[in-house]
């Protein structure tokens, strides 16, 4: 579904991404792990075509997306769920869901637009029943439900998701997991980026290590879950403490 | 049958992807954790992010054997010895050994690779496997045995030696398949004729053969001895052990495992690749190993790559059985003979490396090879030395069983072997040609 070879990029002077080559398959949920800095965000807003890749290839569907703007990026069937949640406040939860569905208005689907909004409500009844609300009232973990929703509206075939546990207490980001594994269910592939290292290999079934900008490591997530160097440096295991396992 | 289809029957160009990507982060990993790689590629200015295509690989330098050897014995770990569960070592006293280290990951890893070629070899779950490999610091007992079981078959750890018990067992046990050296299943063929024991009265169907050179001449006397379908399989210790690549039923070439290791063909003098179907030196680096990874590393092993697809529906590429090895020949009566095979076979017999010369001499026309094995402790005396003049005329007709040349065998003292800068003359040719 998504290929990526080679790809470079960064903010300025500054070069984050140094030749990252992954992929993600049709229906997979994979996850990049790494540390504050390792270039996770980066390697999202490049594929969403929120800064420019330097070098390198980033295919979709088999066609290279690379040079196109986010918004076309999004209508072919790639959705961001951003870090920090970025819904709009001062605007009630349907209207910031409907504001996902910009890609569907463009294809004159009004009609399909309902649908999809019920099918999003059905995730998140809890949504629907504070339709009316204010974003901005919005719990945490609420907010992060609006956020994956708005993404949704745009029918994605890949929904990209950054950092979606943060800040959040651990009963929700089990609300979200759960919603993730349901959405893949659905049909639906996600690249997952987070910092709960443990939370997504505990529901991906690949994954990726980024440090300083480069992958490390690549495997299923079986093998990078008892990988000491991932114990040690991401799942926050003292191996030394423990002695023997 | 498959073990891991969707690896196995792989589409090629995914395939590529994913040997970039476990390139790329291997290569991360040994810069960052290997000290001997981090010069190496420091000392061509190439950094580990400047490759970005599978044939930017030839960019890197080579390992070879003298450098794991020179980096004894941790030298090329890429993890810390507390992430290690296993070592094993190549033939090769104490110093002149290769040693390498296995974590948890690798040893899953290993298993499944090695599942995957008894697997293509036609074991399944419900066979009973003789492992008659040598169990200890050699890969290939531990390595076929954990892959056996990984698969569900039941594993008998034979190891090697005590042929006639051997034989016992593969007829009480029932016994389906043979895991072991292919000149040990000629040594069991020979042996169950000897023994006046029927094929009909074993229950053997396969044979999974590797760890030395043979030719089809052999592999259809053993087929016909023994009554099975016999496979090749490689590895060596140096990269995994056994489970590199095997042959499936099909018997055309050994299937590569390709996901998790590169290959390269060159030719052996001028370093450059080869084209399919040219013999050449194999090249292998590993794409996942944690605990030693290897990059490039010269097998001394010769093998062409065939190019086409296999009937069996795997896509991974398949290499030629070895037709021998990088290192010279010894013409002797007109036959050619490995200094590296007597060298395994000794090892195979003794069960580590003994230190050994081969001295060929020229008495009138004709050649006389003898080898001398350096004797374990102080000279044997009554009984004791029986036993051991027992011992050396199993290896003089082993070797030269094996060998189609008559060897004479001496045992020998220890200062016997010695030489004044310690490295072994392992071949004192006194012939004048």
């Amino acid at each position: 579904m998504l290929r990526i070879k080679n790809v470079e990029s960064g903010y300025g002077r500054l070069k984050v991404l140094k030749k990252v080559t992954m992929h993600i398959g049709a229906g997979e949920i994979v996850t990049i792990i790494g540390a504050n800095g390792a270039g996770k965000t980066s390697l999202l807003r490049t594929v969403s075509g929120l800064i420019r890749a330097r070098s390198g290839e980033i295919l979709f569907d088999m066609k290279e997306i690379g040079k196109l703007p986010p918004e076309k990026i999004v209508f072919l069937g790639c959705s961001l769920v951003p870090e920090g949640r970025q819904v709009f406040a001062p605007m009630t939860v349907k209207e910031n869901i409907l504001l996902g569905a910009y890609p569907q208005y463009r294809r004159k689907r009004g009609d399909q637009v309902r649908d999809d909004l019920e099918r999003v409500y059905g995730l998140f009844p809890r949504l629907r029943e504070r339709e009316r609300q204010l974003a901005g009232t919005l719990s945490g973990g609420e907010q992060q439900m609006l956020a994956i929703a708005r993404a949704l509206m745009a029918r994605p075939k890949l929904i990209m998701m950054d950092e979606p546990s943060m800040g959040l207490a651990p009963l929700v980001i089990k609300d979200i997991f759960t919603i993730v594994t349901k959405l893949r269910g659905e049909g639906n592939t996600v690249l997952l980026v987070e910092q709960n290292a443990k939370a997504a290999l505990g529901i991906a079934d690949r994954g990726y290590v980024l440090e300083t900008g480069r992958i490390i490591m690549e495997g299923t997530a079986e093998d990078l879950l008892s990988n000491r160097e991932v114990q040690r440096a991401y799942l926050g295991r003292d191996l030394d403490a423990e002695g023997t396992m | 049958m498959y073990w891991e289809p969707d690896k196995e029957c792989m589409d090629r160009e995914e395939l590529e992807q994913l040997q970039l990507e476990r390139l790329q982060s291997t290569l991360n990993r040994v810069y960052a954790h290997v000290p001997f790689y981090r010069k190496k590629f420091d000392a061509l200015g190439i950094l580990p992010e400047e490759i970005g295509s599978l044939s930017d690989l030839s960019r890197l330098p080579f390992t070879t054997k003298e450098d794991v050897r020179g980096n004894y014995p941790y030298g090329l770990f890429a993890v810390p010895l507390r992430e290690v569960v296993r070592i094993h070592a190549s033939s090769g006293s104490a110093e002149a050994s290769s040693v390498v280290g296995y974590t948890r990951n690798d040893i899953t890893m290993w298993s499944k690779l090695v599942a995957r070629i008894l697997v293509a070899g036609g074991v399944t779950k419900d066979d009973v496997v003789q492992v008659s490999f040598r169990y200890g610091l050699f890969t290939g007992g531990f390595g076929l045995h954990y892959g056996a079981e990984r698969l569900g078959a039941s594993v008998i750890p034979a190891s090697s030696g005590n042929t006639a018990r051997q034989i016992q067992i593969m007829k009480d046990f029932k016994t389906t398949a043979l895991v072991s050296t292919p000149s040990y299943a000629m040594l069991v063929a020979d042996t169950i004729r000897e023994m006046g024991i029927p094929v009909s009265a074993l229950s053997l169907k396969y044979g999974l053969f590797g760890g030395e050179p043979w030719s089809e001449k052999m592999r259809q006397e053993i087929q016909d001895a023994l009554g099975i379908v016999a496979t090749d399989n490689y590895g060596l210790s140096e990269v995994i052990g056994p489970g590199v690549s095997g042959e499936c039923l099909e018997r055309n070439g050994l299937h590569i495992n390709e996901d998790h290791f590169l290959v390269e063909v060159i030719d052996p003098k001028t370093l450059q690749p080869v084209p399919p179907g040219r013999t050449g030196e194999l090249v292998v680096t590993t794409l996942t190993k944690e605990a030693f990874p290897m990059i490039r590393y010269r097998t001394r092993d010769l093998t062409s790559l065939y190019t086409g697809n296999c009937p069996c529906g795997r896509t991974g590429r398949r290499m030629s059985r070895l037709v021998g090895r990088t290192d010279e020949m010894l013409i002797i009566r007109g036959m050619k003979v490995s200094p590296s095979k007597i060298e395994s076979l000794l090892f195979e017999i003794e069960g580590m490396e003994p230190n050994y010369r081969i001295v060929i001499d020229r008495k009138g026309a004709l050649d006389e090879v003898t080898v001398l094995v350096e004797a374990a402790g102080e000279p044997p005396f009554g009984q004791e030395r029986r036993h051991v003049g027992s011992a050396v005329e199993t290896i003089r007709k082993r070797l030269t069983h094996e060998l189609g040349v008559t060897v004479d065998v001496k045992l020998v003292e220890k200062k016997v072997l010695e030489t004044a800068d310690g490295k072994p003359i392992r071949v004192l040719d006194n012939r004048k040609m």
